[in-house]
């Protein structure tokens, strides 16, 4: 183990196990065929747990590999920690529906393995090729798992349509690397901020051209607008729990690599990028309030919802400071613990001839399962950011920061737009509390009211003790500065 | 001893709503236990405020009972009380218990989740009136929403979808703008903290933007005209309680925060949007005043005549002359007392004959006489009769703005004699003539519950009517230190632009 070679792995020792178990449980799987998919999502759980316990137990401070390209600091471990979750969260998630539906398959676990390792490397990445890398690992996993249904039209169509937009967007961001590759003559983000910081602050026109072509892959990445238009479709088209994973974990990721890139490689650029996130930001908030409202089908719904935060979690990075960072970090934190239980729930819309997704399906929820109404409500309530629910302290934080960075016209648009997005929450709450019932639905699977339970109670308490997640994302957001 | 008193009045109906949550069921047993838990949780909660009054040194204008814990970064959990707050935590507290009688037999379906609303509600209100920290003042001002929204669209009336989301967006849309203009401030003063803000002294410009938009909030929540158009929709779709709360608390949340905030954090925009205020609240006083002359609804009517009402509320307040702020005070305490009973008043008839229209009714004092009596009482408080608690407020409001303004105050005593047209005209349509309509014909009188909520009413209405000193004693030492500091301010801020010239 002394070996200097080896030693020098150790900081992507969660990656480097992450990726290694996935192939060996892929090897299990291929032996063993379809029977082997229940033991396979368990231990699948278990090496996330594992992974997630490395992250943890790395040695303290800003650890370094592959040249540079690697890094680990707090930011790094905060976002892992909430990737991992989300992952280990859409495995529960599966659990039951998956086999209700007859579609248990080995593979979707070691894809969601796979495509977290990607995220995980996303996340630490520090050049542009380490971004790249760890940006395909995640999306071309990811394009297979929302056609993962091969079976059914709308899910291969959302496999295809996601897919070729992807590329596009890779391409797109490819193009970006290369302008800035050319204009800085390096591909690592602080040798970037350094040639950019070079010219008294005024950056080359090629350089600019380079940052909005990489702007666009990333909020592909993240369904921002004007790139979210594949975000309905494949959330209505992908299997529920693969859109319950594509809402939390790949955002996640997608968000920890904008914000790294933004801070880390363009600091002296503000003037530039700025204006580019506050306009992404508006556009997504106000897109994701009025197209949300005439949904019915409630994974569109939802999909316009995460357009939406996105939008909200961008204010805190167009504030392009501490703060800022900090509200993103906690934003996102929040944004997949609601999510996720809002998932579960619609998971649980399953009647005896199977899964409905319309929202009036949810008519009267509230006599025939008032439990499980009661914390999709709170949710609900959480998501549309009144207090005392996280959902509020999510969107306090980040326009907090806006506020102290003078961005005052975004952070009144943005809470105008959050009146307007409550709207539709309160039109599934009034559908749950007001209207005459519907027929039940089918008893709920334990893996789901777990992962409700705890996503519920975490959503309600978090003003009660707010500490921990606070500092954590205090000192993750410093880790960048 | 030394215990929390401050937050255990605040969350000790949180306590029993909890506990209602893991009652289950829905038969008799399991409704009468929620009615039982709720009472109690509420009239504990009343007991243990009482302590509270009778603890509080009303010589200090000083906050007291003060709790303070680490919390957010950013602010703390900061409880206290001054003679301001304190009379609306005992509002708050001593109609809780009257609400929950009242919906007693009114309320069959979910029980148990009616209740917990109630609960919850309540310590979120009490939390408003006690939080001495702007964003927990916000986490509690706002979360009301949550309860109040249910409240209306799950027991409400007819068209309770439309109102219930009305009241939500509505308020909402308001408070956002506060929430930023708290953020400003948190930058510019460093805490949230609101003794810390009251002394921090705030540039000119803020100070005008931040009341611009702490004036959004509160004077939709007030409400002021113009934007009082959801209150009438709000009130006459409710269920009778939900309707006692939103007149008798919910609409002194507005009148509140101007007088903690707006006055005392921003004292130069205060003076300077003054002419503002006093325009609106005329403009309110004799236009609503004038539209409830031609309601059809009850409900409708009333609400209208609130309006009209927090009219003098706000033109008193911002008068800023002790009279006038003391007046304003003493109106929204008995504004909360009588504009409540009117509400229970029209839910005896309402849980009787289920309609709300004035045409419906007629003659009632023939089939009801204590119940004539008890409405006469309250009417008359309405229009501020002489006598009656109705009166103390109007008339230091309409002293304390004469001081500052004759016109301002001629024109609002217009609107008390409109005030006795509506009030009068409703109570002869629906007491007085004969009794000829069919239905009408076997009504009951008040009942023993009845009695039981209405007594307490009537007592406090009159009682404060021949004797309010000891609602304004309890507030002068606080009202005096407020108008102390927002005189020096001006004065400094008279200076400062005379030394600029």
């Amino acid at each position: 183990m002394n070996d200097p070679q080896i030693v020098a792995l150790l900081p992507a020792l969660p990656e480097i196990t992450l990726a290694c178990g996935a192939m060996l449980l892929l090897l299990f799987g291929a032996f063993r065929g379809e029977r082997s998919a229940s033991s396979i999502n368990l231990l699948s759980i278990v090496l996330l747990a594992v992974v997630g316990v490395m992250v943890i137990e790395l040695p303290p401070g800003k650890l370094v590999a592959f040249g540079g390209s690697f890094v680990v600091d707090a930011f790094a471990r905060y976002l892992k920690i909430l990737t991992l979750l989300g992952s280990a969260a859409a495995i529960i998630l599966s659990l039951d529906y998956l086999r209700a539906e007859k579609q248990q398959k080995f593979e979707y676990a070691i894809l969601i393995l796979l495509s977290t390792t990607g995220m995980l490397m996303l996340i630490s990445a520090a050049d542009l090729i380490a971004l790249y890398l760890g940006l395909e690992l995640m999306s071309l996993a990811l394009y297979v798992l929302a056609a993962s249904n091969r079976d059914q039209v709308r899910s291969t169509e959302a496999g295809l349509k996601y897919f070729v937009l992807g590329a596009l967007s890779s391409g797109m961001l490819l193009y970006g690397a290369s302008l800035i590759y050319g204009f800085t003559g390096t591909v690592s983000f602080a040798g970037i901020a350094k040639a950019a910081g070079q010219g008294t602050g005024n950056a080359g026109i090629g350089l600019v051209f380079g940052l909005v072509f990489l702007f666009a892959g990333f909020c592909f990445k993240i369904s921002a607008v004007p790139f979210h238009m594949w975000t309905p479709d494949v959330y209505e088209g992908a299997p529920t729990p693969v859109t319950a994973f594509f809402a939390a974990a790949p955002k996640v990721a997608g968000i920890a690599i904008f914000v790294r890139t933004t801070m880390v490689a363009f600091p002296n650029m503000t003037h530039q990028w700025q204006q580019i996130v506050v306009f992404v930001a508006i556009a997504s908030m106000a897109l994701g309030a009025f197209a949300a409202i005439g949904q019915r089908n409630i994974k569109r719904l939802m999909a316009y919802s995460s357009i939406g935060h996105m939008g909200f979690a961008l204010v805190g990075l167009a504030a392009g400071s501490p703060e800022g960072v900090q509200g993103v970090l906690i934003y996102m934190a929040i944004y997949v613990a609601m999510t996720l239980g809002a998932f579960a729930v619609i998971l649980a819309m399953r009647r005896d001839d199977g899964a409905v997704e319309d929202i009036y399906d949810l008519a009267g929820l509230a006599r025939s399962s008032p439990g499980m109404a009661f914390f999709l409500a709170m949710l609900l309530f959480s998501l549309a950011g009144i207090p005392p629910l996280a959902g509020f302290f999510a969107k306090f934080y980040v326009f907090l920061a806006a506020i102290k960075s003078g961005l005052f016209a975004l952070a009144v648009i943005g809470v105008v737009t959050s009146v307007v997005g409550a709207y539709y929450y309160l039109l599934i709450v009034k559908i749950m509390y007001f209207d005459e019932p519907a027929k039940g639905f089918a008893r709920m699977a334990p893996s789901l009211k777990w992962v409700l339970g705890v996503a519920g109670l975490a959503n309600m308490l978090f003003f009660v003790y707010p500490g921990p997640l606070l500092d954590a994302a205090t000192a993750a957001a410093k880790s960048l500065f | 001893m030394n215990w929390p008193i401050l937050s255990v009045t605040t969350f000790l109906p949180l306590v029993g709503a909890l506990f209602l949550m893991l009652v289950h069921g829905d038969d008799r047993f399991a409704k009468n236990t929620a009615r039982w838990v709720a009472l109690w949780s509420t009239l504990v909660t009343f007991a243990i405020s009482l302590v509270m009054v009778w603890r509080f040194d009303a010589s200090s204008a000083e906050f007291q009972f003060v709790e303070k814990h680490r919390w957010l970064g950013v602010s703390a959990y900061h409880m206290g009380v001054d003679g301001i707050s304190l009379p609306f935590v005992i509002l708050t507290t001593g109609l809780m218990p009257i609400c929950i009688i009242a919906s007693w037999s009114a309320i069959q379906t979910r029980v148990r989740e009616y209740m917990i609303a109630f609960l919850v509600l309540e310590t979120l209100m009490v939390g408003t009136f006690a939080a001495l920290d702007l964003v927990l003042f916000y986490l509690f001002f706002e979360g009301g929403l949550i309860p109040m929204f249910l409240i209306i669209g799950v027991w409400g009336g007819p068209r309770r979808v439309y109102a219930s989301f009305k009241f939500f967006l509505y308020t909402l849309l308001g408070s956002v703008l506060m929430l930023l203009a708290i953020m400003a401030m948190y930058w510019e003063a460093g805490t949230t903290d609101i003794p810390a803000l009251m002394r921090h002294g705030f540039p000119l410009g803020l100070q005008k933007w931040a009341w611009l938009a702490f004036f959004a909030s509160f004077a939709v929540k007030m409400p002021m005209w113009p934007v009082h158009t959801w209150l009438p929709d709000a009130h006459v779709e409710a269920p009778t309680a939900g309707s006692v709360i939103l007149a008798a608390i919910l609409l002194k949340m507005g009148g509140y925060g101007f007088l903690r905030f707006s006055l005392p954090m921003f004292p130069a925009a205060s003076y300077d949007f003054a002419p503002l205020i006093f325009t609106l609240s005329v403009v309110a006083i004799i236009y609503t005043s004038l539209v409830a002359l031609m309601q059809e609804d009850i409900k409708k009517l009333i609400a209208y005549s609130s309006v009209a009402h927090m009219g003098f509320v706000t033109m008193g307040i911002f008068a800023a002359t002790s009279q006038g702020v003391a007046g304003g005070i003493f109106q929204m305490i008995s504004h909360g007392i009588v504009s409540g009973a009117l509400f229970l008043c029209v839910g005896v008839v309402y849980d009787r004959i289920h309609t709300r229209e004035i045409a419906a009714y007629g003659g009632l004092v023939n089939r009801m006489p204590l119940y004539a009596s008890v409405f006469m009482v309250f009417t008359l408080a309405n229009v501020g009769l002489p006598g009656t608690s109705g009166f103390v407020g109007e008339f230091l409001t309409l002293i304390g703005t004469f001081k500052v303004n004759v016109w301002v105050g001629t024109l609002a005593t217009v609107g008390v004699i409109l005030s006795a047209a509506y009030a009068l005209w409703l109570y002869r349509k629906i007491v007085f003539g004969t009794l000829d309509k069919p239905n009408l014909a076997g009504i009951k009188d008040l009942g023993y519950r009845e009695i039981l909520i209405f007594a307490p009413l009537v007592i406090l209405t009159i009682l404060l009517g021949i004797a309010p000193k000891p609602v304004l004693d309890i507030s002068a030492a606080s009202v005096a230190q407020l108008l102390e500091n927002y005189g020096a301010a001006l004065k400094a801020a008279k200076l400062a632009a005379v030394m600029a010239q």
